[in-house]
């Protein structure tokens, strides 16, 4: 299985704020067993969904240069379970945004309605030290997260132009 | 300008948020570490925290200063803060009390100088000015 826990970007404003979708269908795997006959979408991946959300719209921010690394959640409430069959709307807002790291506040909504919410922190990992440990390559945004990000910018290129678009 | 204990109470509330502790645990003399069990990633969420709180921008190193004894032969020998080390404490951290400290300069001790007391005691002096 692939770690992507977002399907794709509705809106991204660099540096501010995004707004992905992830739709539940009952065909991911771990619904068999979480639960059987009861398919709650973990809580957990929920988060990753939003930390994948907010850690995009950080590592934007200085062009995917950094290594942007989930450093703690201060703050997840969840308002009630979420099932397979529902689209959930991941939100990010930029609260703060330094060399040293990011802060960012999330929200789920399903049909218009808050499901969760949650303040992610993220950290820059220190360049010299992460070439030392993991080498060159930027291994929080490899192939498959740029891809979503490149998949919006395509979007939004060919809703500027669309005669060349096609 | 608020008031030395409307701003303790204040950072007491942000403490809270940071690093998940309960509020009676908070005391003006509690080390950030030692005894709020902050960890590195702590300070900085708790710098936004404080400058969402009261309004202000908290440039890096000024209130926990990161770098100052970080390699430097003329500021730590044989694990003790040197005389010029202290002088740098003193021009970087004007709001740190350092009464203790200096009697037995053990740079492992550094940690203990940061208190919720050393924060509102720095908010105090910033938001004077």
């Amino acid at each position: 299985m692939r770690w992507i826990w977002i399907d794709h970007f509705l809106e991204f404003h660099s540096g501010k704020y995004a707004r992905t979708v992830k739709q539940l269908s009952l065909a991911e795997h771990h619904f068999a067993q979480h639960f059987p006959g009861y398919p709650v979408m973990p809580a957990s991946l929920i988060l990753e969904g939003l930390a994948q959300t907010g850690g995009i719209l950080v590592g934007e921010a200085s062009q995917f240069q950094e290594k942007v690394v989930l450093a703690k959640v201060p703050r997840a409430v969840f308002h009630r379970e979420m099932l397979a069959g529902e689209t959930l709307i991941y939100e990010a807002e930029i609260l703060h945004l330094r060399p040293e790291g990011a802060a960012v506040n999330c929200r789920v909504l399903v049909e218009g309605q808050v499901t969760a919410e949650a303040e992610i922190f993220f950290a820059y990992l220190d360049q010299n030290r992460s070439q030392q440990l993991f080498g060159k390559d930027n291994f929080v945004f490899g192939g498959e997260l740029r891809h979503i990000v490149e998949r919006w910018t395509r979007k939004v290129d060919r809703a500027k132009s669309p005669a060349e678009g096609g | 300008m608020p008031t030395q204990e409307e701003i303790y109470s204040k950072v007491s509330a942000t403490l809270v948020e940071a690093l998940n502790v309960d509020e009676e645990d908070i005391k003006p003399t509690s080390t950030l570490q030692g005894d709020l069990g902050a960890e590195s990633i702590d300070f900085l969420d708790i710098v936004f925290r404080l400058e969402r709180e009261f309004g202000i921008k908290i440039p890096r190193g000024e209130l926990f200063p990161e770098s100052i004894f970080q390699g430097d032969p003329d500021f730590v020998a044989n694990g003790r803060v040197t005389p010029k080390g202290l002088e740098e404490l003193r021009a970087k951290m004007p709001f740190a009390d350092l009464t203790q400290f200096e009697k037995n300069p053990d740079v492992n001790k550094l940690s203990d100088l940061f208190t919720v007391d050393l924060i509102t005691r720095y908010l105090h002096n910033k938001l004077s000015k």
